[in-house]
C-alpha cells in the first residue's frame, strides 16, 4: 500500500527524492528547542478556534437591546459585536470553550514567541547565517502583539473600549502627524466611525492572520535551509549536525507535543476562566473601570505609561511630545529597534563576521549576556510597574510610592543586572578554567602514575586508570 | 467494539510485519528491538483518547450543568491521552538514531558571480543608465502615491476640525444617564456625577462631564472662570487627558482621611487631577489639566452649560493647545 502511494506521488510530483531527503532530516534535541514548536502550534489551535469564532461574531457596532439569557445584562444598550460575543459565551454550545480556548491560545502564542526570543538572543543563534530568520521572527512577534490587541479590542465590552482609547491617545500622541494618522485610521476622532469595526475585523481575521502565516513559512524554510543550531558537542561541531531524523524519531515527538499543546490550551479554555466579557458590560464612551489589566502581552506598555512623570513637550502653544508617546510608543519603539539592530551591532563591535552553526552557551558571550539581563530587566520591571495597583490592592503598598520606587528602579536595576551578570558569566567561566586545568592536571598526573606504574612492573593501575 | 479494536490492531501489525520482512535491501533504518508492553501502553493510551473523543458529543448532546468545563475536559484529556500515546511510541517503540550530517555549503561563489554577470550582461544595451533609473523612479514614486491615494478616504486626515468640536453650548442642559435633567440643588458634596449634553450623541469625547460639589471656601478657581461654578458646583470633560479613558473615580476625605483633598482619577493610568483648582494634573502622568466647563443655574434651578470647554478635550496632540473647542 505503501509502494503504491509513493508510486502515485512520485509520478505525479516527482517529489521522491526531496521527500525521502526532508524525512532524514537531521533535529538536534535541546528542550529549548522546542518553544518555537510551541509558538507554531499554538498558532493553529489560533487558526482553527478563530475561524469557528467568526461564523458567530457580528462586527458590527449597531446599537442593539439585549434580551437574551443573561439577566443583569437584560434591557442594555450595546453594540452587535459585543452582543454576539456574549451569544457565543453563553447561548453558543460549545461556544465558550473555543473563545477562552482562543484567548488562552493567544497568551501562550505570544509568551512563547518571547521564551523563544530570549533563547535565540542569549545563546546567540541570531548571528550568520541565521540573522535574518531572527528579523522575521521579531517581525512575527510585533505582528502577534498587534494581532492580539485587535482580537480583544473589537470584542467592545467595556475592557477593549479603554483599551482602544489607550491606542487611539497614543496614536493621536506621535509627533506632527499623530492626530491625522488617527483621524485616518478611526475615521475621525474616538471612538470614530462604525466602519473602525469593520477595518479591525478584518486586520485580525485576514490581513495579520495571513501575514503572520507567511512569515512562518518563510521563517521555517530558512530554518531548513541553514538547518539547526546546536551546542557544541563531542561529535557537534561548526560542519557536523547530529541529531535525530525526521523520520521515524523525530515525527512523533514533534507531534506529540503539538498534541501536548492542543490538550493544555483546550483544558485551559474548558477550566480555566478568562475574558468573561458579560461580567464587564458594553463600552460606552462616559465608561471605565477601576483595576482593568490588558493581556499580559500589553502589560508592559500599561507599565510604561503609569510610570512616565507628567508632562506635555511644548512650544508655544504646540505641543510637540503629547504624554502617551513616551510610554505607548517611544518605549516599545526602543526595544524592538535594540532587538532589530542587536545583530547588526555586535557584528560591528565584535568584528565577527563568520558563520556560526554552534551555540554560544550564554557565560561564553558575557557582554552580550550582561546587555540582555539589562534589557529585559528593565522591560521586566517597568512590566511589573503595570501591576502596581494590584500591588496596593493586595499588600496595601501606597500606589504613589510604589511608581516613585519603580521610577528609580528601572534606571538602578538594570545597571546593576548588567554588572551582575558580567561578574557571573566571567566568574562561571574563570571557575571552568580552572577546573578544566585540574582535570587537566589530573589527567597528566594519571598518566604519569600509568607510566611508572607500568615501568615497575606493579599491576596497581586499575584503580588509577580513568 | 474493544475485540474489532483488536483485531484491526493484529491486522494492520501483522501487515506491517509482513511488509518489513519483504525487501531484502539493506536497512536504512536501524534494527531495534521490540518492546510488547510498550505497544500495549500506547494501545490503552489511545483507548483512553477514544473514549474521551467519544464523550465529547455525549457531553454536547446531554447539555450537563457546567457544560464547558466537561467540554473542555473530554477535548483536553483526549489530546493529551494521544499525546501521552506519541511520546511512549517514540521513546519506546520507534528506532530512535543520532545520525550526523553535514551542514549546507555556506555560499556558493560561482553562481553569485554568475548571478552578477547576468544582470550586468542584460543590460550591455543601455548607454544612459541613470536616465532610465531617474525615469522608473518617478513613474514608482507617482504610481506609488496614486495606489495609496484611495486611503485618503478612511478618514478625514487633514481636517482636524473635529478635534475642537464638542457638543457644548450656552445653554445646553446637563443630563444624567436616563436623560433626566440635573437640579443643582440635588449636586451633593463627597460624591461625584456623570453628565450627558441633552439631545446629543454620548457616544462622543466632548460629550461626557464629571460634575462634582465642593464647598465655595475650597474653591481656588483663575479670576476669569470665577462665574464658572454656582453653588461651588463645578463640571470637567470626562475623558483623561492622558490616554482618553474614562474618569471613573473620585477620592474624597470621607473614605481616605489621609488624603488632603478631594481628587478625580483616572482608572487607567491613575492620573490625578484637582477639581478645586480648575483640574490641574497633581499625580500621574497626564500633561493637561482637565478642559473645565462653566456652569450656570436657569431660573427653575436646572443645570446648563454656560459656553464650551475651557480647552479642547481627550488626549494630547500637537495642536490641543492651540485653541478652545466650539460647537
Amino acid at each position: 500500500m505503501i509502494r503504491r502511494a509513493v508510486r502515485f506521488l512520485d509520478q505525479r510530483s516527482g517529489t521522491a527524492p526531496l521527500i525521502r531527503k526532508s524525512l532524514r532530516y537531521v533535529f538536534p534535541d535541546h528542550w529549548s528547542f522546542l518553544l518555537g514548536e510551541v509558538a507554531l502550534y499554538s498558532f493553529l489551535v489560533l487558526v482553527v478556534t478563530g475561524i469557528y469564532l467568526t461564523l458567530f461574531f457580528e462586527p458590527s457596532l449597531a446599537s442593539v437591546t439585549y434580551h437574551g439569557s443573561y439577566a443583569p445584562l437584560q434591557g442594555s444598550e450595546m453594540s452587535q459585536a459585543y452582543r454576539s460575543t456574549v451569544d457565543i459565551s453563553l447561548e453558543v454550545k460549545a461556544g465558550l470553550l473555543i473563545r477562552q480556548t482562543h484567548h488562552w491560545a493567544a497568551d501562550i502564542f505570544v509568551a512563547s514567541i518571547v521564551l523563544h526570543l530570549l533563547r535565540i538572543f542569549f545563546t546567540g543563534a541570531f548571528r550568520k547565517p541565521r540573522d535574518l530568520t531572527y528579523y522575521i521572527g521579531l517581525s512575527m512577534l510585533l505582528l502577534a502583539l498587534l494581532e492580539g490587541y485587535l482580537g480583544y479590542s473589537m470584542v467592545d465590552d467595556l475592557l477593549s473600549g479603554m483599551g482602544l482609547a489607550i491606542g487611539y491617545a497614543v496614536a493621536a500622541s506621535i509627533p506632527f502627524v499623530g492626530a491625522n494618522l488617527a483621524a485616518l485610521l478611526w475615521g475621525g476622532p474616538f471612538p470614530g466611525k462604525h466602519a473602525f469595526e469593520s477595518r479591525m475585523y478584518v486586520a485580525h481575521v485576514f490581513v495579520f492572520p495571513i501575514l503572520i502565516a507567511t512569515l512562518i513559512a518563510v521563517h521555517l524554510l530558512l530554518v531548513a535551509a541553514r538547518h539547526h543550531t546546536q551546542f557544541a558537542g563531542r561529535r557537534a561541531t561548526e560542519r557536523k549536525l547530529v541529531g535525530m531524523p525526521m523520520f521515524p524519531a523525530y515525527a512523533p515527538r514533534s507531534i506529540g507535543l503539538a498534541l501536548a499543546v492542543a490538550a493544555v490550551l483546550f483544558l485551559l479554555g474548558g477550566l480555566v476562566q478568562i475574558n468573561p466579557i458579560w461580567i464587564w458590560g458594553p463600552y460606552h464612551v462616559a465608561d471605565a473601570t477601576n483595576g482593568a489589566q490588558p493581556d499580559w502581552y500589553l502589560g508592559w506598555l500599561i507599565g510604561a505609561l503609569r510610570l512616565v512623570p507628567s508632562f506635555d513637550v511644548t512650544i508655544g502653544s504646540y505641543t510637540l511630545v503629547p504624554n502617551a508617546f513616551w510610554g505607548g510608543a517611544a518605549f516599545p519603539l526602543v526595544v524592538f529597534l535594540v532587538l532589530f539592530l542587536w545583530p547588526w551591532g555586535e557584528r560591528r563591535v565584535t568584528g565577527d563576521r563568520g558563520f556560526h552553526n554552534l551555540l554560544d552557551r550564554p557565560r561564553d558571550a558575557p557582554w552580550r549576556t550582561a546587555f540582555g539581563a539589562a534589557l529585559f530587566t528593565w522591560v521586566f520591571l517597568i512590566f511589573f510597574a503595570g501591576a502596581g495597583d494590584r500591588l496596593f490592592v493586595l499588600f496595601g503598598l501606597s500606589y504613589s510610592l510604589q511608581i516613585w520606587i519603580f521610577r528609580v528602579l528601572v534606571v538602578v536595576a538594570p545597571a546593576v543586572a548588567l554588572v551582575v551578570t558580567k561578574r557571573v558569566c566571567d566568574e562561571l567561566r574563570a571557575g571552568e578554567a580552572v577546573g578544566a586545568d585540574r582535570r587537566a592536571a589530573e589527567a597528566e598526573a594519571a598518566s604519569a602514575a600509568e607510566l611508572t606504574a607500568a615501568r615497575t612492573l606493579v599491576p596497581t593501575s586499575g584503580e588509577v586508570r580513568r | 467494539v474493544k475485540r474489532w479494536l483488536i483485531a484491526a490492531v493484529v491486522l494492520l501489525l501483522g501487515k506491517a510485519r509482513r511488509a518489513a520482512r519483504l525487501p531484502e535491501r539493506e536497512r536504512i533504518v536501524p534494527r531495534g528491538r521490540p518492546d510488547r508492553g510498550a505497544e500495549l501502553a500506547v494501545f490503552w493510551l489511545l483507548i483512553a483518547a477514544a473514549v474521551c473523543g467519544v464523550g465529547f458529543p455525549v457531553v454536547y448532546a446531554l447539555d450537563p450543568p457546567h457544560q464547558t468545563q466537561f467540554l473542555g475536559l473530554s477535548l483536553g484529556l483526549c489530546l493529551a491521552f494521544l499525546a501521552a500515546a506519541c511520546v511512549v511510541l517514540a521513546n519506546r517503540l520507534v528506532v530512535t538514531e543520532h545520525l550526523e550530517e553535514d551542514y549546507p555549503v555556506t555560499e556558493h561563489p560561482a553562481e553569485q558571480e554568475d548571478l552578477e554577470q547576468l544582470v550586468d550582461e542584460s543590460g550591455d544595451r543601455f548607454t544612459r543608465k541613470r536616465l532610465i533609473v531617474v525615469g522608473a523612479g518617478a513613474a514608482g514614486a507617482a504610481l506609488g502615491v496614486a495606489l495609496l491615494t484611495p486611503a485618503a478616504s478612511l478618514g478625514p486626515v487633514f481636517d482636524i476640525e473635529p478635534f475642537f468640536r464638542t457638543p457644548w453650548r450656552r445653554g445646553r442642559l446637563l443630563v444624567d444617564e436616563n436623560g433626566r435633567p440635573f437640579l443643582a440643588d440635588d449636586v451633593e458634596e463627597e460624591t461625584f456625577y456623570t453628565a450627558f449634553p441633552q439631545g446629543a450623541d454620548r457616544e462622543q469625547m466632548g460629550a461626557p462631564l464629571v460634575v462634582v460639589r465642593l464647598p465655595k471656601a475650597e474653591l481656588e478657581l483663575p479670576p476669569e472662570r470665577r462665574g464658572w461654578a454656582p453653588d461651588g458646583i463645578v463640571a470637567y470633560s470626562k475623558i483623561c487627558t492622558h490616554a482618553g479613558c474614562a474618569i471613573a473615580l473620585y477620592r474624597t476625605p470621607t473614605f481616605r482621611p489621609t488624603q488632603p483633598r478631594p481628587a478625580l482619577v483616572c482608572p487607567c493610568h491613575y492620573s490625578t487631577f484637582d477639581p478645586a483648582r480648575a483640574g490641574e494634573v497633581i499625580f500621574g502622568p497626564a500633561g493637561r489639566a482637565l478642559p473645565q466647563l462653566p456652569l450656570a443655574v436657569d431660573s427653575t434651578g436646572h443645570l446648563r452649560a454656560a459656553g464650551n470647554f475651557s480647552g479642547a478635550v481627550g488626549p494630547s496632540w500637537w495642536g490641543v493647545r492651540n485653541r478652545r473647542p466650539h460647537a
